[in-house]
Protein backbone atom coordinates (compact mmCIF):
# COMPACT_ATOMS: atom_id res chain seq x y z
CA UNK A 1 0.00 0.00 0.00
CA UNK A 2 2.77 2.44 0.87
CA UNK A 3 4.50 1.55 -2.37
CA UNK A 4 1.27 2.32 -4.20
CA UNK A 5 1.15 5.76 -2.59
CA UNK A 6 4.78 6.38 -3.54
CA UNK A 7 4.09 5.31 -7.11
CA UNK A 8 1.10 7.65 -7.18
CA UNK A 9 3.31 10.46 -5.87
CA UNK A 10 5.90 9.70 -8.52
CA UNK A 11 3.38 9.86 -11.35
CA UNK A 12 1.96 13.11 -9.95
CA UNK A 13 5.44 14.66 -9.88
CA UNK A 14 6.14 13.49 -13.43
CA UNK A 15 2.87 15.00 -14.57
CA UNK A 16 3.64 18.28 -12.82
CA UNK A 17 7.18 18.67 -14.10
CA UNK A 18 6.12 17.96 -17.67
CA UNK A 19 3.21 20.41 -17.61
CA UNK A 20 4.75 23.73 -18.50
CA UNK A 21 1.82 25.80 -17.19
CA UNK A 22 1.98 24.37 -13.67
CA UNK A 23 5.74 24.62 -13.60
CA UNK A 24 5.65 28.25 -14.69
CA UNK A 25 2.80 29.37 -12.44
CA UNK A 26 3.85 27.48 -9.34
CA UNK A 27 7.63 27.78 -9.37
CA UNK A 28 8.82 30.28 -11.96
CA UNK A 29 6.23 33.02 -11.44
CA UNK A 30 6.85 33.56 -7.67
CA UNK A 31 10.60 33.55 -8.38
CA UNK A 32 10.23 36.28 -11.01
CA UNK A 33 7.98 38.33 -8.72
CA UNK A 34 10.59 38.11 -5.98
CA UNK A 35 13.35 38.98 -8.43
CA UNK A 36 11.57 42.04 -9.86
CA UNK A 37 9.90 43.48 -6.77
CA UNK A 38 12.97 42.71 -4.69
CA UNK A 39 14.94 44.95 -7.03
CA UNK A 40 12.30 47.69 -6.84
CA UNK A 41 11.42 47.75 -3.15
CA UNK A 42 13.56 49.83 -0.84
CA UNK A 43 13.40 51.20 2.67
CA UNK A 44 13.80 49.80 6.16
CA UNK A 45 11.53 48.61 8.91
CA UNK A 46 13.25 48.80 12.29
CA UNK A 47 16.70 48.31 10.78
CA UNK A 48 15.63 45.40 8.54
CA UNK A 49 15.51 46.12 4.82
CA UNK A 50 12.04 45.65 3.33
CA UNK A 51 13.64 43.40 0.69
CA UNK A 52 14.26 40.80 3.42
CA UNK A 53 10.76 41.21 4.82
CA UNK A 54 9.35 40.76 1.31
CA UNK A 55 11.49 37.67 0.62
CA UNK A 56 10.20 35.98 3.80
CA UNK A 57 6.65 36.76 2.68
CA UNK A 58 7.31 35.37 -0.79
CA UNK A 59 8.53 32.11 0.72
CA UNK A 60 5.16 31.85 2.48
CA UNK A 61 3.41 32.74 -0.82
CA UNK A 62 5.42 30.01 -2.57
CA UNK A 63 3.87 27.48 -0.19
CA UNK A 64 0.39 28.81 -0.92
CA UNK A 65 1.13 28.53 -4.63
CA UNK A 66 2.49 24.95 -4.31
CA UNK A 67 -0.40 23.70 -2.20
CA UNK A 68 -3.48 25.79 -2.68
CA UNK A 69 -3.23 27.22 -6.20
CA UNK A 70 -1.64 24.12 -7.70
CA UNK A 71 -4.28 21.69 -6.43
CA UNK A 72 -7.31 23.97 -6.66
CA UNK A 73 -6.47 24.52 -10.35
CA UNK A 74 -5.16 21.09 -11.39
CA UNK A 75 -7.75 18.84 -9.74
CA UNK A 76 -10.74 20.36 -11.63
CA UNK A 77 -8.79 19.96 -14.88
CA UNK A 78 -8.14 16.30 -14.09
CA UNK A 79 -11.77 15.86 -13.14
CA UNK A 80 -12.82 17.37 -16.48
CA UNK A 81 -10.45 15.13 -18.37
CA UNK A 82 -11.91 12.01 -16.78
CA UNK A 83 -8.69 11.14 -14.96
CA UNK A 84 -10.32 11.07 -11.53
CA UNK A 85 -13.19 8.91 -12.75
CA UNK A 86 -10.71 6.45 -14.19
CA UNK A 87 -8.95 6.19 -10.83
CA UNK A 88 -12.35 5.57 -9.22
CA UNK A 89 -12.95 2.68 -11.61
CA UNK A 90 -9.94 0.87 -10.12
CA UNK A 91 -9.62 -0.71 -6.67
CA UNK A 92 -7.15 2.03 -5.68
CA UNK A 93 -8.11 3.18 -2.16
CA UNK A 94 -9.15 6.84 -2.23
CA UNK A 95 -6.46 7.89 0.23
CA UNK A 96 -3.76 6.79 -2.22
CA UNK A 97 -4.86 9.50 -4.64
CA UNK A 98 -4.58 12.15 -1.91
CA UNK A 99 -1.28 10.72 -0.70
CA UNK A 100 0.02 11.13 -4.24
CA UNK A 101 -1.05 14.77 -4.27
CA UNK A 102 0.51 15.37 -0.84
CA UNK A 103 3.81 13.85 -1.95
CA UNK A 104 3.73 15.99 -5.09
CA UNK A 105 3.01 19.17 -3.10
CA UNK A 106 5.72 18.34 -0.58
CA UNK A 107 8.36 18.02 -3.29
CA UNK A 108 7.20 21.14 -5.15
CA UNK A 109 6.98 23.08 -1.88
CA UNK A 110 10.55 22.08 -1.03
CA UNK A 111 11.85 23.37 -4.37
CA UNK A 112 9.71 26.51 -4.19
CA UNK A 113 11.20 27.36 -0.79
CA UNK A 114 14.73 26.52 -1.90
CA UNK A 115 14.51 28.65 -5.06
CA UNK A 116 12.94 31.62 -3.26
CA UNK A 117 15.48 31.38 -0.43
CA UNK A 118 18.38 31.45 -2.87
CA UNK A 119 16.96 34.50 -4.67
CA UNK A 120 16.14 36.09 -1.31
CA UNK A 121 19.76 35.70 -0.26
CA UNK A 122 20.73 38.10 -3.05
CA UNK A 123 18.48 40.61 -1.32
CA UNK A 124 20.09 40.09 2.06
CA UNK A 125 17.86 37.34 3.44
CA UNK A 126 19.88 34.96 5.61
CA UNK A 127 19.09 31.32 6.31
CA UNK A 128 17.79 30.76 9.86
CA UNK A 129 20.56 31.74 12.27
CA UNK A 130 20.00 29.19 15.03
CA UNK A 131 18.70 25.69 15.61
CA UNK A 132 15.58 27.18 17.18
CA UNK A 133 14.93 29.27 14.08
CA UNK A 134 15.49 26.26 11.81
CA UNK A 135 12.94 24.43 13.92
CA UNK A 136 10.51 27.33 13.46
CA UNK A 137 11.08 27.20 9.70
CA UNK A 138 10.42 23.46 9.57
CA UNK A 139 7.17 23.47 11.48
CA UNK A 140 5.75 26.64 9.93
CA UNK A 141 6.65 25.20 6.53
CA UNK A 142 5.04 21.84 7.22
CA UNK A 143 1.94 23.18 8.93
CA UNK A 144 1.42 25.97 6.40
CA UNK A 145 1.88 23.64 3.45
CA UNK A 146 -0.50 21.09 4.98
CA UNK A 147 -3.18 23.74 5.48
CA UNK A 148 -2.73 24.98 1.90
CA UNK A 149 -2.84 21.42 0.51
CA UNK A 150 -6.03 20.51 2.33
CA UNK A 151 -7.65 23.82 1.39
CA UNK A 152 -6.58 23.31 -2.23
CA UNK A 153 -8.21 19.86 -2.29
CA UNK A 154 -11.35 21.27 -0.68
CA UNK A 155 -11.41 24.24 -3.02
CA UNK A 156 -11.12 22.03 -6.10
CA UNK A 157 -14.84 21.45 -5.69
CA UNK A 158 -15.52 25.18 -6.20
CA UNK A 159 -14.50 25.25 -9.87
CA UNK A 160 -17.27 23.72 -11.94
CA UNK A 161 -15.05 23.14 -14.94
CA UNK A 162 -11.31 22.85 -15.41
CA UNK A 163 -11.23 26.10 -17.32
CA UNK A 164 -12.90 28.12 -14.58
CA UNK A 165 -10.36 27.01 -11.95
CA UNK A 166 -7.76 29.76 -12.43
CA UNK A 167 -10.50 32.44 -12.55
CA UNK A 168 -11.77 31.33 -9.14
CA UNK A 169 -8.43 30.66 -7.48
CA UNK A 170 -5.98 33.26 -8.77
CA UNK A 171 -7.84 36.36 -7.48
CA UNK A 172 -8.14 34.82 -4.02
CA UNK A 173 -4.43 34.11 -3.88
CA UNK A 174 -3.54 37.56 -5.17
CA UNK A 175 -5.81 39.43 -2.77
CA UNK A 176 -4.51 37.39 0.16
CA UNK A 177 -0.96 38.31 -0.83
CA UNK A 178 -1.84 42.02 -0.85
CA UNK A 179 -3.64 42.04 2.52
CA UNK A 180 -1.38 39.58 4.35
CA UNK A 181 1.80 41.64 4.34
CA UNK A 182 3.65 40.15 1.38
CA UNK A 183 3.91 43.19 -0.89
CA UNK A 184 3.46 45.85 1.82
CA UNK A 185 4.53 45.90 5.46
CA UNK A 186 1.61 44.41 7.35
CA UNK A 187 1.63 47.12 10.02
CA UNK A 188 1.17 49.82 7.39
CA UNK A 189 -2.10 48.32 6.13
CA UNK A 190 -5.42 49.79 7.32
CA UNK A 191 -6.57 48.24 10.56
CA UNK A 192 -9.69 46.67 9.06
CA UNK A 193 -7.61 45.05 6.33
CA UNK A 194 -5.27 43.59 8.93
CA UNK A 195 -8.25 42.12 10.74
CA UNK A 196 -9.59 40.46 7.61
CA UNK A 197 -6.14 39.09 6.75
CA UNK A 198 -5.80 37.68 10.27
CA UNK A 199 -8.65 35.28 9.54
CA UNK A 200 -6.72 33.58 6.72
CA UNK A 201 -3.62 31.38 6.86
CA UNK A 202 -1.26 33.40 4.66
CA UNK A 203 -0.83 36.25 7.16
CA UNK A 204 0.24 33.74 9.81
CA UNK A 205 2.52 31.84 7.45
CA UNK A 206 4.28 35.14 6.59
CA UNK A 207 4.63 35.97 10.25
CA UNK A 208 6.02 32.50 11.00
CA UNK A 209 8.51 32.84 8.14
CA UNK A 210 9.65 36.21 9.46
CA UNK A 211 10.20 34.56 12.85
CA UNK A 212 12.42 31.99 11.12
CA UNK A 213 14.38 34.34 8.86
CA UNK A 214 14.51 37.76 10.55
CA UNK A 215 16.41 38.58 13.75
CA UNK A 216 14.56 38.24 17.06
CA UNK A 217 14.78 42.00 17.51
CA UNK A 218 12.33 42.39 14.63
CA UNK A 219 9.57 40.90 16.78
CA UNK A 220 9.00 44.37 18.22
CA UNK A 221 7.87 45.57 14.77
CA UNK A 222 5.16 42.93 14.45
CA UNK A 223 1.58 44.08 15.15
CA UNK A 224 1.49 42.37 18.56
CA UNK A 225 5.11 43.19 19.41
CA UNK A 226 6.01 39.53 19.08
CA UNK A 227 5.99 36.80 16.39
CA UNK A 228 3.09 35.11 18.23
CA UNK A 229 4.30 31.64 17.24
CA UNK A 230 1.72 29.97 19.48
CA UNK A 231 -1.05 31.77 17.63
CA UNK A 232 0.57 30.94 14.25
CA UNK A 233 0.48 27.24 15.15
CA UNK A 234 -3.05 27.44 16.47
CA UNK A 235 -4.56 29.24 13.48
CA UNK A 236 -2.74 27.13 10.88
CA UNK A 237 -3.83 24.05 12.82
CA UNK A 238 -7.45 25.20 12.74
CA UNK A 239 -7.20 25.76 8.96
CA UNK A 240 -5.84 22.23 8.56
CA UNK A 241 -8.93 20.89 10.33
CA UNK A 242 -11.25 23.12 8.29
CA UNK A 243 -9.52 22.03 5.06
CA UNK A 244 -9.75 18.36 5.99
CA UNK A 245 -13.43 18.54 6.91
CA UNK A 246 -14.29 20.57 3.80
CA UNK A 247 -12.35 18.10 1.61
CA UNK A 248 -14.23 15.17 3.08
CA UNK A 249 -17.52 16.99 2.62
CA UNK A 250 -17.12 18.59 -0.81
CA UNK A 251 -14.54 16.66 -2.85
CA UNK A 252 -15.97 15.37 -6.13
CA UNK A 253 -14.55 12.65 -8.37
CA UNK A 254 -16.98 13.33 -11.18
CA UNK A 255 -18.26 16.45 -12.89
CA UNK A 256 -21.75 17.86 -12.25
CA UNK A 257 -23.03 16.67 -15.59
CA UNK A 258 -22.05 13.15 -14.56
CA UNK A 259 -25.03 13.23 -12.19
CA UNK B 1 -28.83 -14.74 -7.82
CA UNK B 2 -27.71 -17.54 -10.07
CA UNK B 3 -24.02 -17.62 -10.77
CA UNK B 4 -24.39 -18.10 -14.53
CA UNK B 5 -25.59 -14.50 -14.77
CA UNK B 6 -22.96 -11.78 -14.85
CA UNK B 7 -25.55 -8.99 -14.74
CA UNK B 8 -29.10 -9.05 -13.50
CA UNK B 9 -31.23 -5.91 -13.38
CA UNK B 10 -34.92 -5.56 -12.72
CA UNK B 11 -37.20 -2.55 -12.43
CA UNK B 12 -34.30 -0.08 -12.66
CA UNK B 13 -35.35 3.54 -12.35
CA UNK B 14 -33.37 6.76 -12.36
CA UNK B 15 -34.72 10.30 -12.63
CA UNK B 16 -32.86 13.57 -12.93
CA UNK B 17 -34.46 16.85 -11.99
CA UNK B 18 -35.41 17.55 -15.59
CA UNK B 19 -36.17 14.06 -16.93
CA UNK B 20 -36.62 10.36 -16.29
CA UNK B 21 -33.55 8.67 -17.74
CA UNK B 22 -34.32 5.04 -16.90
CA UNK B 23 -37.90 3.96 -16.44
CA UNK B 24 -38.32 0.39 -15.22
CA UNK B 25 -35.56 -1.36 -17.13
CA UNK B 26 -34.89 -5.11 -16.97
CA UNK B 27 -31.72 -6.75 -18.22
CA UNK B 28 -29.83 -9.99 -17.80
CA UNK B 29 -26.45 -10.82 -19.25
CA UNK B 30 -25.10 -14.35 -19.04
CA UNK B 31 -21.47 -15.08 -18.21
CA UNK B 32 -19.32 -15.23 -21.31
CA UNK B 33 -21.90 -13.37 -23.35
CA UNK B 34 -21.42 -10.21 -25.39
CA UNK B 35 -24.49 -8.07 -24.98
CA UNK B 36 -24.99 -4.87 -26.98
CA UNK B 37 -27.26 -2.08 -25.80
CA UNK B 38 -28.66 -0.07 -28.70
CA UNK B 39 -30.71 3.06 -28.53
CA UNK B 40 -30.82 6.69 -29.61
CA UNK B 41 -28.99 9.44 -27.72
CA UNK B 42 -30.69 10.16 -24.43
CA UNK B 43 -32.37 6.74 -24.32
CA UNK B 44 -30.74 5.94 -20.98
CA UNK B 45 -27.88 3.69 -22.13
CA UNK B 46 -25.06 5.50 -20.39
CA UNK B 47 -27.09 6.12 -17.24
CA UNK B 48 -27.86 2.40 -17.07
CA UNK B 49 -24.26 1.39 -17.69
CA UNK B 50 -22.91 3.87 -15.15
CA UNK B 51 -25.32 2.56 -12.51
CA UNK B 52 -24.00 -0.93 -13.23
CA UNK B 53 -20.43 0.41 -12.96
CA UNK B 54 -21.19 1.91 -9.56
CA UNK B 55 -20.73 5.53 -10.67
CA UNK B 56 -24.34 6.61 -10.27
CA UNK B 57 -27.03 6.00 -7.72
CA UNK B 58 -30.44 4.62 -8.66
CA UNK B 59 -33.91 5.51 -7.50
CA UNK B 60 -35.44 2.04 -7.62
CA UNK B 61 -34.89 -1.51 -8.80
CA UNK B 62 -32.49 -4.32 -8.01
CA UNK B 63 -29.05 -4.52 -9.60
CA UNK B 64 -26.66 -7.43 -9.35
CA UNK B 65 -23.27 -7.33 -11.06
CA UNK B 66 -21.03 -10.36 -10.50
CA UNK B 67 -23.05 -11.17 -7.39
CA UNK B 68 -22.63 -7.69 -5.90
CA UNK B 69 -24.80 -4.59 -5.74
CA UNK B 70 -22.60 -1.91 -7.36
CA UNK B 71 -24.12 0.78 -5.11
CA UNK B 72 -22.20 -0.62 -2.15
CA UNK B 73 -19.56 -2.76 -3.79
CA UNK B 74 -16.27 -3.30 -1.96
CA UNK B 75 -13.09 -2.09 -3.68
CA UNK B 76 -12.16 -5.71 -4.41
CA UNK B 77 -15.17 -5.89 -6.78
CA UNK B 78 -13.38 -3.40 -9.01
CA UNK B 79 -10.56 -5.87 -9.60
CA UNK B 80 -13.11 -8.08 -11.41
CA UNK B 81 -14.72 -5.36 -13.50
CA UNK B 82 -13.21 -3.45 -16.41
CA UNK B 83 -14.61 -0.08 -17.38
CA UNK B 84 -14.27 1.87 -20.62
CA UNK B 85 -16.18 5.08 -20.03
CA UNK B 86 -17.93 7.05 -22.73
CA UNK B 87 -15.62 10.06 -22.64
CA UNK B 88 -11.95 9.78 -23.43
CA UNK B 89 -9.52 9.98 -20.52
CA UNK B 90 -6.85 12.65 -20.99
CA UNK B 91 -3.62 11.86 -19.22
CA UNK B 92 -1.92 14.71 -20.95
CA UNK B 93 1.83 14.69 -20.38
CA UNK B 94 2.15 11.07 -19.25
CA UNK B 95 3.32 8.43 -21.69
CA UNK B 96 1.10 5.56 -22.84
CA UNK B 97 3.39 2.99 -21.22
CA UNK B 98 3.53 4.94 -17.96
CA UNK B 99 -0.24 5.19 -17.68
CA UNK B 100 -0.86 1.49 -18.40
CA UNK B 101 1.94 0.37 -16.06
CA UNK B 102 0.61 2.68 -13.36
CA UNK B 103 -2.94 1.37 -13.61
CA UNK B 104 -1.68 -2.22 -13.61
CA UNK B 105 -0.27 -1.55 -10.14
CA UNK B 106 -3.75 -1.14 -8.71
CA UNK B 107 -4.63 -4.79 -9.34
CA UNK B 108 -3.44 -7.97 -7.62
CA UNK B 109 -3.06 -10.01 -10.82
CA UNK B 110 -2.81 -7.62 -13.75
CA UNK B 111 -2.05 -8.53 -17.33
CA UNK B 112 1.42 -7.68 -18.62
CA UNK B 113 1.24 -3.98 -19.54
CA UNK B 114 3.47 -4.48 -22.58
CA UNK B 115 1.20 -7.14 -24.05
CA UNK B 116 -1.93 -5.11 -23.26
CA UNK B 117 -0.48 -2.15 -25.14
CA UNK B 118 0.27 -4.47 -28.03
CA UNK B 119 -3.20 -6.00 -27.87
CA UNK B 120 -4.87 -2.60 -28.33
CA UNK B 121 -2.49 -1.72 -31.15
CA UNK B 122 -0.49 1.01 -29.44
CA UNK B 123 2.88 -0.80 -29.37
CA UNK B 124 4.57 1.86 -31.49
CA UNK B 125 3.05 4.60 -29.32
CA UNK B 126 4.13 3.20 -25.96
CA UNK B 127 6.61 6.03 -25.42
CA UNK B 128 4.38 8.77 -26.81
CA UNK B 129 2.88 11.39 -24.52
CA UNK B 130 -0.84 10.74 -24.39
CA UNK B 131 -1.80 14.24 -25.56
CA UNK B 132 -0.10 13.51 -28.88
CA UNK B 133 -2.41 10.56 -29.61
CA UNK B 134 -5.25 10.79 -32.11
CA UNK B 135 -8.85 10.42 -30.89
CA UNK B 136 -8.96 6.76 -31.87
CA UNK B 137 -5.60 6.07 -30.21
CA UNK B 138 -6.75 7.72 -26.97
CA UNK B 139 -9.78 5.46 -27.08
CA UNK B 140 -7.50 2.43 -27.40
CA UNK B 141 -5.64 3.60 -24.33
CA UNK B 142 -8.99 3.69 -22.52
CA UNK B 143 -9.58 0.11 -23.61
CA UNK B 144 -6.10 -0.86 -22.41
CA UNK B 145 -6.94 0.54 -18.96
CA UNK B 146 -10.24 -1.35 -19.05
CA UNK B 147 -8.61 -4.74 -19.69
CA UNK B 148 -5.30 -4.42 -17.83
CA UNK B 149 -6.91 -6.09 -14.80
CA UNK B 150 -8.06 -9.07 -16.90
CA UNK B 151 -11.69 -8.43 -15.91
CA UNK B 152 -14.41 -11.06 -15.72
CA UNK B 153 -16.82 -8.41 -16.96
CA UNK B 154 -15.98 -5.52 -19.26
CA UNK B 155 -18.17 -2.45 -19.81
CA UNK B 156 -17.62 -0.68 -23.13
CA UNK B 157 -19.56 2.56 -23.52
CA UNK B 158 -19.43 3.55 -27.21
CA UNK B 159 -15.88 2.24 -27.53
CA UNK B 160 -15.30 2.84 -31.24
CA UNK B 161 -16.61 6.40 -31.65
CA UNK B 162 -14.06 8.23 -33.78
CA UNK B 163 -12.44 5.08 -35.21
CA UNK B 164 -11.79 4.76 -38.91
CA UNK B 165 -13.19 1.58 -40.51
CA UNK B 166 -9.88 -0.28 -40.39
CA UNK B 167 -9.35 0.58 -36.71
CA UNK B 168 -12.90 -0.54 -35.97
CA UNK B 169 -12.25 -3.92 -37.51
CA UNK B 170 -9.04 -4.32 -35.52
CA UNK B 171 -10.99 -3.44 -32.41
CA UNK B 172 -13.59 -6.10 -33.17
CA UNK B 173 -10.80 -8.66 -33.38
CA UNK B 174 -9.63 -7.56 -29.94
CA UNK B 175 -13.14 -8.00 -28.53
CA UNK B 176 -13.49 -11.45 -30.11
CA UNK B 177 -10.21 -12.38 -28.49
CA UNK B 178 -11.55 -11.31 -25.11
CA UNK B 179 -14.69 -13.34 -25.67
CA UNK B 180 -12.59 -16.41 -26.39
CA UNK B 181 -10.84 -15.94 -23.06
CA UNK B 182 -14.26 -15.95 -21.36
CA UNK B 183 -14.77 -12.25 -20.68
CA UNK B 184 -18.37 -11.11 -20.40
CA UNK B 185 -18.92 -7.84 -22.25
CA UNK B 186 -21.66 -5.23 -22.04
CA UNK B 187 -21.33 -2.88 -24.97
CA UNK B 188 -23.23 0.23 -25.96
CA UNK B 189 -22.90 1.41 -29.52
CA UNK B 190 -24.45 3.52 -32.24
CA UNK B 191 -23.01 1.28 -34.93
CA UNK B 192 -25.48 -1.46 -35.77
CA UNK B 193 -22.84 -3.21 -37.83
CA UNK B 194 -20.76 -3.40 -34.67
CA UNK B 195 -23.60 -4.94 -32.68
CA UNK B 196 -24.24 -7.43 -35.47
CA UNK B 197 -20.55 -8.40 -35.71
CA UNK B 198 -19.93 -8.80 -31.99
CA UNK B 199 -23.06 -9.34 -29.96
CA UNK B 200 -24.65 -12.61 -28.98
CA UNK B 201 -27.74 -10.64 -28.03
CA UNK B 202 -28.82 -7.06 -28.47
CA UNK B 203 -31.24 -5.00 -26.41
CA UNK B 204 -32.93 -1.91 -27.79
CA UNK B 205 -33.57 0.89 -25.29
CA UNK B 206 -35.78 3.90 -25.92
CA UNK B 207 -37.03 6.42 -23.35
CA UNK B 208 -35.47 4.43 -20.52
CA UNK B 209 -37.25 1.18 -21.32
CA UNK B 210 -36.10 -2.06 -22.92
CA UNK B 211 -38.14 -2.51 -26.09
CA UNK B 212 -36.80 -5.87 -27.13
CA UNK B 213 -33.97 -8.28 -26.46
CA UNK B 214 -33.04 -10.74 -29.18
CA UNK B 215 -30.14 -12.11 -31.21
CA UNK B 216 -29.01 -9.67 -33.89
CA UNK B 217 -30.38 -12.02 -36.55
CA UNK B 218 -33.85 -12.25 -35.06
CA UNK B 219 -34.42 -8.73 -33.70
CA UNK B 220 -37.80 -7.36 -34.69
CA UNK B 221 -38.71 -10.63 -36.40
CA UNK B 222 -35.99 -10.04 -38.97
CA UNK B 223 -35.39 -13.74 -39.56
CA UNK B 224 -39.01 -14.43 -40.45
CA UNK B 225 -39.82 -11.15 -42.18
CA UNK B 226 -40.69 -11.13 -45.87
CA UNK B 227 -37.79 -10.94 -48.25
CA UNK B 228 -37.59 -8.91 -51.41
CA UNK B 229 -36.15 -10.56 -54.51
CA UNK B 230 -35.01 -8.28 -57.34
CA UNK B 231 -33.53 -9.09 -60.74
CA UNK B 232 -33.03 -7.61 -64.23
CA UNK B 233 -35.81 -8.71 -66.60
CA UNK B 234 -35.05 -9.55 -70.27
CA UNK B 235 -36.72 -6.28 -71.41
CA UNK B 236 -34.18 -4.32 -69.29
CA UNK B 237 -36.62 -3.35 -66.54
CA UNK B 238 -36.07 -4.19 -62.86
CA UNK B 239 -38.20 -7.05 -61.56
CA UNK B 240 -39.12 -7.19 -57.90
CA UNK B 241 -41.17 -9.53 -55.74
CA UNK B 242 -41.92 -9.52 -52.02
CA UNK B 243 -42.22 -13.03 -50.67
CA UNK B 244 -42.14 -15.26 -47.61
CA UNK B 245 -40.48 -18.04 -49.62
CA UNK B 246 -37.59 -16.43 -51.52
CA UNK B 247 -35.92 -19.75 -52.30
CA UNK B 248 -38.91 -20.85 -54.32
CA UNK B 249 -38.94 -17.52 -56.20
CA UNK B 250 -35.25 -17.85 -57.02
CA UNK B 251 -35.77 -21.45 -58.26
CA UNK B 252 -38.62 -20.28 -60.50
CA UNK B 253 -36.54 -17.39 -61.88
CA UNK B 254 -33.57 -19.67 -62.43
CA UNK B 255 -35.80 -22.00 -64.46
CA UNK B 256 -37.18 -19.06 -66.47
CA UNK B 257 -33.71 -17.69 -67.27
CA UNK B 258 -32.29 -21.18 -67.80
CA UNK B 259 -29.52 -20.73 -65.16
CA UNK B 260 -28.08 -17.47 -63.91
CA UNK B 261 -30.52 -14.73 -62.93
CA UNK B 262 -29.10 -11.31 -63.94
CA UNK B 263 -28.41 -8.93 -61.02
CA UNK B 264 -30.14 -11.22 -58.51
CA UNK B 265 -30.55 -9.76 -54.98
CA UNK B 266 -32.42 -11.30 -52.07
CA UNK B 267 -32.91 -8.59 -49.51
CA UNK B 268 -34.09 -9.10 -45.92
CA UNK B 269 -34.53 -6.20 -43.49
CA UNK B 270 -31.13 -5.21 -42.09
CA UNK B 271 -30.58 -4.74 -38.38
CA UNK B 272 -30.64 -1.04 -39.12
CA UNK B 273 -34.04 -1.33 -40.85
CA UNK B 274 -35.67 -3.07 -37.90
CA UNK B 275 -33.90 -0.87 -35.36
CA UNK B 276 -35.02 2.36 -37.03
CA UNK B 277 -38.53 1.00 -37.29
CA UNK B 278 -38.55 0.10 -33.59
CA UNK B 279 -37.30 3.44 -32.30
CA UNK B 280 -39.36 5.27 -34.92
CA UNK B 281 -42.51 3.64 -33.54
CA UNK B 282 -41.50 4.94 -30.13
CA UNK B 283 -41.19 8.60 -30.93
Amino acid sequence: MTSLALAQGQIEIKQFVRTRESLVFTLVFPAIILLIFGAIFSGDINGISFKQYFAAGMIASGLMSSGFQNLAIMIPIERDRGVLKRYRSTPMPKWVFFAGKIIQVGVIGFFATAILLVIGMFYGLNPPSSAAKWFTLVWVWALGLTACTLLGIAFSAAARTGRSGPAVVTPIALILQFISGVFFPFTELPHWMQQIAAIFPLKWMCQGMRAAFLPDSFAASEPAGSFELGKVALILGVWCVVGLLASLRFFRWTTKRDG
Amino acid sequence: MTSDLAISVSGLRKSYPDKTAVDGLDLTVARGEIFALLGPNGAGKTTTVEILEGFRTRDAGTVDVLGVDPADAPLSWRTRVGVVLQGTGEFDELKVGEVVRHFARFYPEPADPVSVIEQVGLADKADARTHTLSGGQKRRLDVALGIVNRPELLFLDEPTTGFDPAARREFWELIRGLRESGTTILLTTHYLEEAEELADRVGVIAAGRMLEVATPASLGGRNTASATVTWRAPDGSLGSERTDSPTAVVQRLSAEFGGEVPELVVHRPTLEDVYLKMIGAQS
